[in-house]
Parts: structure tokens; C-alpha cells; sequence
């Protein structure tokens, strides 16, 4: 069996879209996180939320332990270019390059296009519809 | 399959967490692997860790498990909060107590959510145990959803439970109730720091001595979770009350009443699946409309819908 068959998607096992929202860096600010998790619960996702000052190793673990379909970073700091490339290397690593990333916060928009080579499928900046966020993962992961 | 079962028992950490995600939404393949594993289950010390929300159920699991790397042992750990009754959605912020451990590779740390289950567990909470168990973890811990008074699931989910009590919760009265106290084997004051501790220590023996003994009192200890004070205490009070289950002839009778347990729920749900799957939605729509309009009892409704027993298919 292939590395594919074994993706556990909700499609696949008509159960819920699991996501993690995690705050890399050092910046102490998780309302905006708190507000996306708490988004994505009223959407009927199960969110599993780390809280602040994350390590990319850190993340990467806890996607890797609770097998999530979905990975959403929030970042008000600026260390997007810095700590982004390491979080999805540590992913990379563990072997979940299947999961959705997305990411939100103070993101300039001349990083846009160093984020989606990344792998970010979208980015969602201040003012965003929560609504749009929830639309976003549930398009994003295959349910059936 | 096989590939991933063999990577499972090779120690695979992101093998057993695909597992995990299969056994808890009870998929057809997620059955197989269970079917699989559960001979090589039975080996870990199961401890429940249960109290009401915010007692510090979720940082004393956290500084447990630290002390049992500390004595070299590898721990599961499976944290349950709950879903919304409305979206079916979920928070699950256990972890957040338990940064400590995360990068430690012989701990495993995964939240389920409680998927509409009552009783402070989710409804595949025992699959999930067998699987972490199966795994090879010595120690693996359940930790309940925020439970106030009667969630008695976790006592037999765990072989031990331990229930977590905080100072300045209720008076004695609120102890000498029945329900969840009686589940548990080890009694803990956490936050043993703040005023009223020592009160509430004197409350629970106070209310221990008021019962006949059979053998066993559960021990009372006091803790506090953040600074780890208390901790490796407890952690012995947990392994001798395995040892007491060993010598006592407990442990085979927990083992037995489990067994029966799962056995019986989960044939009543195949029952009522098998039941639903044959009758039409016109059908059911009828007896609950006559029900709604007290034309009829609910019992009377549902032997209707139940049909009559067949002898032929009596086991």
C-alpha cells in the first residue's frame, strides 16, 4: 500500500477535519489564533490549539502526534521567512508533506509569492472574514 | 495495510498516529488493525485521570509523565475534551499543559475529541487505549473531560483512576455524595498550595474512615502540578495501587467486568444500527409523530420498532 492509501482524510472516514493552529516565534499575541480556532470549532472542525512561543520542531511534533489534516500558523512578529521554511522542513521530515498549510497574521504581501512556493495553500490577513477561513479548509481537505 | 501495521510495530511514531486516527473513527480498516493489535494489548498500567475543569488534570498528567521519564519508563498519554453538542466542533487544548514533554520522543500525546459520548470519555476511547497499549507504552494515561459528579466511565476505561480534588471547591457535603469519589483508587488535592488544602485533606479521611473498609482505602495525596511538588509520591501511590491489583486477584476481575462491558455496548449499538438500517425513515417519522401527540407511549414505540423477538435468531 502506498504513502497515499494511508492518508486518514475525513473523506475517507466521514469523521471530522482535524487542524492545528499553532504561534511560532516569539510574539505573545494569540487572539488572532484564538479567534481562528475558535472559527474553525463553530465550523465542526476539531482544533487542536498549542498555544504561544511554538519551536518548528514543536509544531511539527504535536501535527505529527495528532495526525491533522490541516496546519494553520498565526505570526505577528515578522519572522514569517524566518521561522515558515524550518516549520514546513520539520514537517517534511516527519513525513507529513500531505498536510494543508495556511497561515495569517502581519504578512506583507511581497512575501506572498516566497509563502506559496513554501506550500501555503492560503494567507489570510487582518480583516479577513472568519467565515472565508472556514470555507478555505473545508474546500482544502476532501470530504465525501 | 500490512505496511503500516508492520511500521507500527517496528515503533513507528507516525504509523501508530495514522493508526490512532483509523481505530478512533472506527473505519473499516481501522477495525482491521484493532483486530490486529489487540493480543499484543493488555500489557500497560492504564491510569485515569479525572476531577472537574480546571482542577489541573491536564498539568498533573503532564508532571506524571515527566516523572516517569525521569524513571525511564515511555508514556502514552490520550487527552479527551469536548465536542460542541451543536457543531460537533472541538477545542482541544490539553497539549498546552504539557509543552514539557513534546519533544521528548518516549512520550505520545494525542486529543480526541468526545464526539457526542457522555461520561467525561469519547466513544472509541477503549479502541484508542488498546492501540496505545498494543504499542508498547508501559504507562498510558486517559485523561477525562472536565467531570463533575457522576462520569464513572473512566473506572473502568482505567485499571487505576485517579481523581483530582482542589481546596475551596464545596464543603464535605459535596464529598460525601455519591458517584465519581467512589470510582476512585487514588485521591489527590492538587493545588495543595493554596489555603483550604490541608482541610479539604482532613474532609476526604474524614470521609473515607465514614465507609466500611474492604480492604483498600485509596490513599490521599497532595500535590502541586506546576512546581511538580507531590509528584513522584504520587506516581508510587499509582504503581502500588497496581501492585495491590496484581496481588489481590483485582486485576482479572477488572478485566473480566471490562470485557463484558465493551462486549454488551458495542452489540447494543450494532443492534440499533441493525435495527435503523430496516426500518424506513416514513416509518420511524410515524411512531415519533404519535409519540410527539401522546398518542403513544415511547416504550410501546420502541418494541415497535424493534419488532418481535425471532427465536431463529436467538444466540
Amino acid at each position: 500500500m502506498t504513502a497515499a492509501h494511508e492518508t486518514s482524510s475525513p473523506g475517507e472516514d466521514g469523521q471530522s477535519i482535524r487542524v492545528l493552529i499553532a504561534k511560532p516565534g516569539l510574539d505573545g499575541h494569540d487572539r488572532g489564533a484564538k479567534i481562528v480556532a475558535r472559527a474553525l470549532r463553530d465550523g465542526g472542525c476539531e482544533v487542536i490549539y498549542t498555544g504561544i512561543r511554538q519551536t518548528p520542531q514543536m509544531i511539527a511534533e504535536a501535527a505529527l502526534q495528532e495526525d491533522v489534516d490541516v496546519v494553520g500558523l498565526s505570526i505577528l512578529s515578522g519572522a514569517h521567512l524566518e521561522l515558515f521554511p524550518r516549520i514546513v522542513e520539520e514537517l517534511r521530515s516527519r513525513g507529513l508533506d500531505d498536510v494543508v498549510l495556511f497561515c495569517g497574521g502581519i504578512i506583507p504581501e511581497e512575501d506572498t509569492e516566497a509563502l506559496e512556493t513554501l506550500g501555503f495553500k492560503a494567507i489570510f490577513r487582518p480583516g479577513t472574514n472568519t467565515r472565508d477561513i472556514v470555507s478555505f479548509v473545508r474546500t482544502n481537505v476532501p470530504t465525501g | 495495510m500490512t505496511d503500516l501495521i508492520e511500521r507500527f510495530l517496528a515503533g513507528e511514531r507516525r504509523a501508530l498516529s495514522r493508526v490512532l486516527t483509523r481505530v478512533e473513527n472506527g473505519t473499516p480498516a481501522g477495525r482491521e488493525y484493532l483486530r490486529r493489535l489487540y493480543p499484543r494489548s493488555g500489557r500497560a498500567h492504564t491510569i485515569g485521570v479525572t476531577g472537574s475543569a480546571g482542577s489541573g488534570k491536564s498539568s498533573l498528567t503532564g508532571a506524571l509523565a515527566g516523572e516517569l521519564r525521569a524513571r525511564g519508563h515511555r508514556v502514552g498519554v490520550i487527552a479527551v475534551d469536548p465536542s460542541s453538542p451543536f457543531t460537533q466542533g472541538a477545542i482541544l487544548g490539553d497539549r498546552i499543559r504539557m509543552q514539557d514533554l513534546i519533544l521528548d520522543e518516549g512520550v505520545f500525546v494525542r486529543s480526541m475529541a468526545s464526539r457526542g459520548a457522555l461520561g467525561g470519555l469519547a466513544p472509541t476511547i477503549d479502541d484508542m487505549v488498546a492501540t496505545m497499549d498494543a504499542f508498547g507504552f508501559p504507562y498510558v494515561f486517559i485523561e477525562t473531560v472536565g467531570a463533575g459528579q457522576d462520569e464513572v466511565e473512566i473506572a473502568g476505561t482505567a485499571l487505576t483512576t485517579v481523581l483530582v480534588n482542589n481546596p475551596g471547591t464545596g464543603d464535605d457535603i459535596q464529598a460525601l455524595k455519591a458517584g465519581i469519589i467512589e470510582i476512585a483508587d487514588v485521591l489527590v488535592v492538587n493545588k495543595a498550595d493554596r489555603p483550604g488544602a490541608d482541610v479539604l485533606v482532613s474532609q476526604l479521611k474524614a470521609l473515607l474512615s465514614l465507609a466500611p473498609s474492604e480492604g483498600r482505602d485509596p490513599p490521599i495525596l497532595s500535590t502541586v502540578a506546576t512546581t511538580g511538588e507531590g509528584v513522584p509520591a504520587l506516581v508510587d501511590a499509582i504503581d502500588e495501587h497496581r501492585a495491590w491489583l496484581d496481588r489481590s486477584g483485582e486485576l482479572e476481575r477488572h478485566r473480566r467486568q471490562e470485557a463484558r462491558h465493551q462486549v454488551l455496548s458495542i452489540a447494543q449499538r450494532i443492534v440499533l444500527e441493525r435495527i435503523r438500517a430496516a426500518t424506513s425513515g416514513e416509518a420511524l417519522g410515524e411512531l415519533v409523530a404519535q409519540v410527539a401527540g401522546r398518542a403513544l407511549d415511547p416504550h410501546t414505540a420502541a418494541e415497535r420498532l424493534a419488532g418481535p423477538s425471532r427465536p431463529d435468531e436467538a444466540v
